[in-house]
């Protein structure tokens, strides 16, 4: 650990402020002379710097806690392994499902799954086509975020139809019985809607990472350079191929948002479009949005807490980053809690007998436990967003983000299996209760995503380097013609301003 | 074989020499030279840059990106596809009756015609871009000089092409200089 710490001191070449930094403390409020914000990257860094941050994590050998990390997410993935192949040896009977829930553990992890992913397209995209620059630093890891939690995601519907071996059904494949899928069903929809998702956001990042890919190619020698040199697809950092680049880029960002709203949409549409009381609700496209993005911004900073702590990134991945990221969970947490009450309203208001019974039975039935352990981790927890103290711890950070996690796997799970344990008809209730495989698929789960992400940050740049140089000050073709600071200048507190080294050369 | 080729080398013509190399100490002297280099009228030449430059392709007097025609070809081509795949499935191919409507029930299509439009835009915007752009090129001439590496992390170059008709080694390295070049070198092929 104390390795890193030294290392993560080299990144800017002002030593006395790059320490105070990199103990994560404070914050010098020093002021950007154009645009009037705090730098965005702490310790005025040089490109060069910035690199180096970033590729010296790949170019070392593994530390012992990244071995640590990957060996307990591998033996969980081995776990999701031997549940699956169980699975398709005895067959849906190993879960827990009866005759009304029908659905369970399955689908709960499909949708958290997917929700845990859209958080990383709204970085990428959406914060890109608003213009919030401080994505950079965390948008490459968030969309690989993305991708992973889609593989976990996909993995659900292909198991959970009991028969796998006809998994293909789902796809429009011409077949010898001249049959052909439903596209009138919104399962259809979100066969395309989550496949389509993955691809493009496999799209999007690749792209994202050719010029990172290209870095690493040109600091590197031997196999390393052949194999990163092949996936640079020979970037040659012309602005000849940047012109087009940043257009595709863009593009690509108009393309992922309304995709990601339609995503979570479809996905809801699951639920939506069925008669089911709990189930059939308008206010569901977005609701459920509203909830993934909640949720995946949660994972993004329990990765976030770990990764910049791990590789030394505390300058790149500042606490304005987490700041940021919790006043979103905080608004998004209050969107999910508005639902919340909103679908007891309309269950009054409907004048529907079923409607009402469901809601009641879902806050004070059998699952009562679920519903309230959802609703104080989803809108009692990121209250303490509020504080500006919570804001800024990352022990607070890391818990109510574990906390959101928590509750956003239980909205899910209330949902579905409140919904459907009750029944029209009293004979079938029936009450859930998990078996051995039901959890261990679940915690598989987990552990396909997290072995990829060790993976990921092991092999690949995990903050997009080309885009963090934009964002620093001199990286403006017309830094020098931009007014220069007074040299005797000061901050609103009275201190004194310090011209970057590095700064506008 | 030949395929390996093309994605190896870019398409030059013959001849021995590739250009000059010159090296710029930061974006806004980058951003002068390309200024220079365009007024002088040179046309086969390249900026290096190891991020986009904000501006940079206007001082280069790039004209705007056709890339966005090609998306919306592909995007209309994969929402028409969709749309096309599924009415005939419902209409031809598997009719059936689902609540009593019509075999043609157009707005449950919507949304997988949606999806697949969004599917054809970004399949072009990727591979559109890196076909204008003519990659994968794994070699490159200018590969070959060291001090290129930089041009990933942070070096700033201009390269010009002696098949530019106005690429004379002797003037165009001034010119070079000129602009305030730090280094200038002249590239084999």
């Amino acid at each position: 650990m104390s390795e890193t710490h030294n290392e993560s001191g080299a990144i800017g070449s002002h030593d006395s402020q790059t320490v105070e930094i990199s103990a994560g403390l404070a914050t010098p409020d020093i002021l950007d002379p154009v645009d009037h914000r705090a730098p965005l990257i702490l310790g005025a860094p040089t490109f060069h710097a910035i690199t180096e941050a970033v590729a010296r994590p790949l170019e070392r050998p593994p530390t012992r806690g990244w071995w640590i990390c990957f060996l307990i997410s591998l033996s969980m993935l081995g776990l999701l392994g031997v549940s699956i192949a169980w699975l398709f040896w005895e067959g849906i009977g190993v879960w827990g499902l009866n005759n009304p829930v029908g659905w369970a553990f399955d689908i709960t992890n499909f949708v958290f799954w997917v929700g845990i992913g859209h958080a990383g397209t709204l970085i990428s995209a959406i914060l890109f086509l608003f213009r919030q620059k401080w994505r950079t630093s965390i948008n490459r890891s968030a969309e690989a975020m993305t991708i992973f939690a889609v593989m976990c995601a996909l993995i659900f519907p292909g198991i959970h139809i009991g028969r796998p071996w006809v998994a293909y059904w789902m796809f429009p494949i011409p077949n010898q019985m001249g049959m052909w899928p439903q596209f009138r069903s919104p399962l259809m929809w979100d066969v395309f809607a989550v496949s389509i998702y993955g691809t493009v956001s496999a799209l999007f990042w690749f792209v994202g990472l050719v010029p990172d890919l290209a870095t690493i190619r040109d600091r590197s020698t031997g196999v390393r350079r052949k194999i990163f040199g092949a996936l640079a697809l020979g970037w040659r950092s012309s602005v000849r191929h940047w012109h087009h680049y940043e257009k595709a880029y863009l593009i690509l960002a108009g393309l992922a948002t309304p995709l990601v709203l339609s995503v979570h949409s479809i996905v809801s549409m699951d639920f939506a479009t069925s008669q089911l009381p709990g189930w059939h609700t308008t206010i569901f496209p977005p609701y459920f949005v509203a909830g993934a993005i909640f949720s995946g911004f949660a994972m993004v900073v329990t990765l976030m807490v770990i990764t910049r702590k791990a590789f030394g990134l505390e300058q790149v991945i500042t606490m304005k980053h987490f700041d940021y990221m919790a006043k979103i969970m905080l608004v998004t947490g209050m969107m999910v809690g508005y639902a919340y009450s909103l679908e007891f309203f309309i269950a009054w208001f409907s004048g529907s007998a079923y409607e009402l019974f469901t809601f009641k039975n879902r806050a004070f039935g059998p699952y009562a436990w679920a519903y309230w352990t959802m609703v104080s981790c989803n809108v009692l927890s990121p209250q303490l967003f509020w504080f500006k103290k919570v804001r800024s711890s990352l022990v607070w950070l890391f818990a109510l983000s574990i906390f959101v996690n928590i509750g956003m796997w239980f909205e899910r799970f209330v949902i579905i299996v409140t919904s459907l344990h009750r029944d029209f008809l009293p004979s079938s209730w029936f009450y859930f209760k998990p078996t051995f495989f039901d959890v261990s698929t679940m915690i598989g789960s987990f552990g396909l995503f997290f072995t990829m992400f060790c993976l990921f940050v092991r092999f690949l740049p995990i903050v997009a380097t080309a885009e963090v140089k934009t964002v620093l000050p001199q990286a403006a073709a017309h830094a020098v013609e931009a007014p220069r600071i007074e040299l005797d200048q000061q901050t609103p507190d009275g201190r004194r301003l310090d011209l970057a080294p590095g700064g506008a050369a | 074989m030949g395929a390996l080729n093309g994605i190896l080398r870019p398409s030059l013509p013959p001849g021995e020499r590739f250009g000059a190399l010159a090296e710029f100490a930061s974006p806004t002297e980058l951003y002068h030279a390309c200024e220079g280099v365009r007024d002088a009228g040179y046309t086969r030449w390249d900026a290096h840059a190891p991020f986009p430059v904000h501006g940079l392709d206007r001082a280069m007097g790039l004209k705007p990106s056709r890339l966005p025609w090609v998306v919306l070809v592909m995007a209309v081509g994969g929402a028409l596809a969709g749309m096309g795949l599924q009415g005939w499935v419902a209409t031809t191919a598997y009719p059936l009756v689902i609540s009593g409507k019509p075999f043609f029930s157009w707005p449950a299509f919507v949304p997988i015609t949606f999806e697949l439009g969004v599917l054809g835009g970004a399949v072009g915007a990727v591979f559109g871009m890196f076909g204008m752009n003519q990659l994968p090129t794994l070699y490159h001439p200018l590969f070959g000089k060291p001090s290129f590496e930089r041009a990933s992390d942070d070096g700033f170059f201009i390269s010009i092409e002696s098949w530019d008709p106005r690429f004379d080694a002797n003037r165009t390295v001034e010119l070079l200089r000129r602009l305030g070049a730090t280094q200038v070198e002249l590239v084999a092929s």
